[in-house]
This record gives C-alpha cells, structure tokens and sequence, in this order.
C-alpha cells in the first residue's frame, strides 16, 4: 500500500510541473503586451515599464518561468494589479463561502444522486426509473446560474423562505450561514447529483446481475441488505470516480453561481479580476483550483485502492 | 429474343442497392424507434430554422429600443416581454439562437478534428505519446470553465476568442478516447494484417484506423456540442464572452441580472431556450450512441 501511495503522488508532480506552465504561459499568449493591458488605457510609458519590471515581463521567458516556480515553492502567487494585495491574502478572504458552498453542494449531490441511482436500477425500466432518467438528463441540460435565479423567484420573492442573495459567515450563526448558502448549493449540485445518479444506476444494474446477487436472494436476505450491502458496496468505486470528478463541474458552477447570489466567494474573485485583466490574480486563482483538484483526485485513487485490493496489486 | 443480362454488373447494382436500403432502414428505425432521438432532432432541426429565419420568425427588430416600453411583461404585442431598454426579448431569444449554434457547431468541428489528429498522432507514434498525453493531463487538471474564462481573460472577449478558448478546454477529452481507441484498434488482427502486406503508416490509418474512430468522435462530438452552448451562455452571461453587441442567450440574461427580481421574463425565456437546446443536442447524443456503439447499449 506504502508503495502504491508514494507511486501515485510522484505521478502527480510532473502533473502539477504542466498545469503551473499553462497557468505562466496564460500571460503570455495576449495578443499585444500584457503590462499595457493591464495598465489601462490612459497610463503613461513609465506606468507600464513599472508593470513590467515588477511583473519580471522585462526578463527572458526562461528565467520568468524559473522565477514564478520558485515564487510558488515560496507560496508567493504575486500581488494583484487593480488592489495591490498578495493574490494569497485575496484567496484566502474568499475561501470560506466558496468552500461552505462547495462542501453542501456535494453532500447534496450525494444524498440525492446515490439513492436515486439505487432506486432507479432497482426499479429498472419502470416508471420510476424512467423519471430518474428525466432528472438526470435535465441535470446535464440546465444551466445552473438560470435555476439559481428561477429558484430567487420561487423560493425568495415570492415564497419568502431564503434570502434572495448574500453570504453571511458561519460565525454570525450556523442557522443564518445555511440559510445563505442553501439555494446557491443546491443550483450547483442539481447537474453533480444527475451525474451520480446515472452513473450509480448503470453501475448497479452491472452489478445486480452477478451471480452472488441471486444468490443473497436466494438466501432469503432481506432485499435493501441485498442492494445496500451487496450490490452497492460492489457498485461503489466508479461512484467514488465521478464524486471526484464531479467535484470539477461544481466549481465550475459556482464561478458563475456566485454572480447570481451576490456571493463574495473565489469564483467572484475570478470574474472581477478577468474583467479587470488583473492577470496574477486570474492565474492565482486558476492555479490554486486546478491544484486543489489534482490532490482531490489523488485522494480518490488512494481511496480507490484502499478498498480495492486489485488495483493495489496491479502494477 | 431478350438479350441475357450481364451478371456481374447487375449483381453488384443489386447488392449495393441492396445495403443502401437496408441502411436507410436501419436509420429509420434507429430515429423513429427511439422517441428521444426524434425529439432530439425536431428540437435540433426547430433551432436551426429560427436562426436561418430570424428575421422573419422574429418579426421585430432585436436591437431596437423603446425608453417608453421597457421591461414589459410579456402581452400580445411582446410575447416574451421587453428588456430594460424596451428592446423585445422574443425577437432576442430568436436571434440568439444563431450565436448559440455557430458556437457550438464550431466548438464540436473544431475539437474533433484537432481531437482526432492529435489522438491518431499519439496512439499510433508512440515516440510522442508521453509529451502530448503529459500536456492533456495538465489541461484536463483545470475545472473546464475556469480554463475557458482564464483563456477569454488573455485572448480578449470576442465570438471568435470564445470558440478558441471552448475549444482548447474541450480537446483534450477527445484526445484520450481516440488515443484509447487507437491503442487498442493496433493490436487488432487487421491492423496486423495490414502492416504485413506493406501498408504504409498513412495508409493505414486512413483506411484501417480512421473509419474506426468515426463512431466514438460523433458521438463525443454532439456532447461538445451541447457543453460548448452551455460554456458560451455562462461567459457570456458573465461579460466574459461575446460582445454585448451580438444577441446571445447568455449575455441576454447577463444583461438583465440586476432586473431578474422585477422582470423575470428577461431570464426566464433565454435560459428556457438554452436548456430545451442543450437537452435537445444530448438526446441526439445519446441515440448515436446507442446506435453506433452498441457496445455501450446496455449500461448508461
């Protein structure tokens, strides 16, 4: 097992080593000189060279990407063009809705999307299943950021029962914090869910064809011990795949979810600085996202292993 | 006395008539026999029409504005509403339709012809496998909407930076299914075959290889299809995307977000009309692949 984690995480590195050149080369491939975008349109020559000096834009490309590796060893992202904060300090400030929000979202997603796929394969081609089926292919159909404003004129004009928009912090109150994240959580996990949902379904109707699953029945097992414990046990590592996966697809919601609750999260961070061209910011962010996200999905291939022997062993 | 007909020619008429029939057969009932199918494609065929006929199907012009019309509920004389500049939303939506499309027809050409090129390039020569499957890996490591906003960011917003910067995020993906494909279509006897009578690489590939791949890209392509519409409307939604000169479902509602408590038609009838699209495009999706890989047929 020892073996198999330090394997999988050294594989990660040359992972990591690409997605930091993409994220350097995105400056890079403006048409035009990036220190003059960023400067505005009435800034003076002076302006731009201190841009660009401060940028290192004035070195050869080499010794730039040498010195933003290490500026990243160091946890140094840059400072931000338009605010003039570390990119670092800015993250920080909008991580927690964006991580209260995220967390809800996929415990949603889950605590919908596998029972449905359950029920689903279980009832297979039954009327039951067909509507899963509905919910699922809506959930790939829907932009989340228009449910997100149906869900305002239902749930907050008209009904009353949740704030229209806004993040209020965990520490002002549990019950209020939930109440400010419930309608952007569940406008982002709705396409999650159809995906876990459709992929527990197949993977369980796979797996309720094995023999074992007969013969559980055949035993006289009660019939939810039969789905929860036979066959959605062995159902469960793809699952755990797209829970990863999925994780991907609600960030990318909520970049633009965010706008739609007025929530001052890292996707709203993101927006403003690309509609600033504040670059460092709009690199920090994307580099520290897609960074997150490799970690997540080397978590679960460890999980994977860890309750799969076979993959252990494979190689 | 009749003249005996020559068999061989005729024969072979017969046989090709023959397959072309069974062909046409098989296509209907894959279209008829699956409802979604032809919802998918009256949805599809519904969209292309409103936008080769804008003009007439909207019947008003898009961009006109009317300072003593604005944001009226939707009536007789404005089915859809008005907007927060009395510009009329049904003529809008029409419109909008024709960026929605042009996006993703572009996206979907654009990633599987680069998608299939690239796969075919590091499935066949292993020599340049690792360095190109390195760099996918990279670029499939970003939430894909974060890459295509980071991309607008730099190239600048235009409709066609848009395509560019969906079309990058979306390669990738098509690039692992053909490469997959690939590796597993040269070990086939075929293939072996084909090496041992001389072919030559290209030879190969475009006569063994390539026909191959066409099932999978098609299939994968009408998915990009419908994600590359979602993609465009959400940066555009932003004032991340298109201009806001150009009428699209996205920036429609990006535009009139401030006024969606007030007006909720100026959001609710573009979103509508992205998610009947989008729903529409997956359907075809999903009865190509039922159709051309039944591989796959019984499972999602």
């Amino acid at each position: 097992m020892t073996r198999y984690v330090v394997q999988r995480a050294l594989a990660a590195i040359p992972v990591l080593l690409i997605v930091a050149v993409i994220v350097f080369s995105l400056i890079h491939i403006t048409p035009g000189d990036p220190a003059t975008l960023m400067a505005g349109d009435q800034a003076l020559p002076e302006q731009i060279d201190r841009i660009k000096a401060k940028l290192g834009l004035d070195r050869p490309l080499h010794e730039q990407l040498g010195i933003y590796f290490l500026d990243i060893l160091r946890g140094d992202l840059g400072e931000s063009v338009f605010s003039r904060f570390p990119v670092t300090t800015l993250i920080a400030q909008r991580l927690e809705p964006t991580l209260s929000i995220t967390a809800l979202a996929l415990t949603l997603a889950i605590l919908l999307g596998i029972p449905l796929g359950v029920i689903a394969a279980w009832k297979a081609n039954t009327a039951i299943d067909r509507l899963v089926m509905v919910f699922a292919v809506l959930g790939f159909a829907i932009p989340g950021f228009w449910l997100g404003f149906n869900m305002i004129w239902v749930f907050a004009v008209k009904l009353r029962w949740f704030p229209a928009s806004g993040y209020v912090p965990i520490a002002e109150g549990v019950l209020p914090w939930l109440m400010s994240i419930t309608m952007p959580s569940v406008a982002v996990a709705f396409v999650s869910a159809a995906l876990i949902a459709r992929m527990t379904r197949s993977n369980m109707l796979e797996v309720l064809r094995e023999d074992y699953i007969r013969t559980a029945r055949a035993k006289g097992l009660r019939e939810v011990a039969v789905l929860l414990r036979h066959a959605l046990k062995n159902a469960s590592l793809p699952i755990i795949t797209i829970i990863g996966l999925s994780l991907a697809g609600l960030v990318s919601g909520l970049v633009v979810t965010e706008t739609v609750f007025a929530i001052p999260g890292v996707g709203r961070l993101l927006v403003d600085a690309v509609l600033r061209r504040d670059y460092p910011v709009v690199q920090g962010v994307i580099l520290v996202t897609a960074g997150m996200y490799v970690f997540v999905n080397l978590a679960v291939d460890l999980t994977y292993a860890y309750l799969d022997p076979k993959v252990r062993y494979r190689e | 006395m009749r003249q005996p007909r020559e068999t061989p020619p005729s024969f072979a008429l017969d046989a090709s008539g023959y397959r072309r029939r069974r062909r046409i057969a098989e296509m209907r009932r894959a279209v008829l026999g699956n409802p979604n199918m032809l919802a998918g494609l009256i949805i599809l065929f519904t969209a292309a029409a409103m936008a080769i006929f804008s003009p007439q199907i909207a019947g008003k012009d898009p961009l006109a504005l009317d300072p003593f019309g604005r944001l009226q509920p939707p009536s007789a004389e404005n089915i859809f509403g008005t907007d927060q500049f009395g510009r009329d939303v049904f003529a809008r939506t029409v419109y909008g339709s024709r960026l929605s499309l042009i996006v993703g027809i572009s996206v979907a050409l654009i990633a599987m012809t680069f998608g299939a090129v690239i796969g075919v390039v590091a499935g066949y020569y292993r020599r340049v496998d690792d360095v190109v499957m390195r760099i996918m890996d990279g670029l499939l490591a970003f939430p894909s909407f974060l890459l295509a906003i980071a991309l607008v960011a730099t190239l600048g917003a235009s409709l066609q930076n848009v395509i560019i910067a969906i079309s990058i995020v979306d390669t990738p993906g098509i690039v692992r299914i053909v490469r997959s494909s690939v590796l597993s279509l040269r070990e086939r006897q075929f293939v072996e075959g084909a090496i041992a009578v001389g072919a030559t690489p290209r030879r190969i590939l475009a006569f063994h290889v390539f026909p191959n791949l066409v099932a999978p890209l098609l299939v994968q392509g009408t998915f990009i299809f419908a994600v590359a519409i979602l993609v465009e409307a959400g940066l555009s939604f932003l004032g991340a995307g298109v201009p806001p000169y150009i009428p699209s479902w996205g920036n429609m509602m990006g535009e009139s977000k401030i006024y969606a408590q007030l007006a909720v038609w100026t959001l609710f009838f573009p979103g509508l009309f992205i998610t009947i699209t989008v729903l529409g495009v997956n359907f075809i999706g999903d009865g190509l692949r039922d159709n051309l890989d039944p591989r796959l047929k019984h499972g999602t």
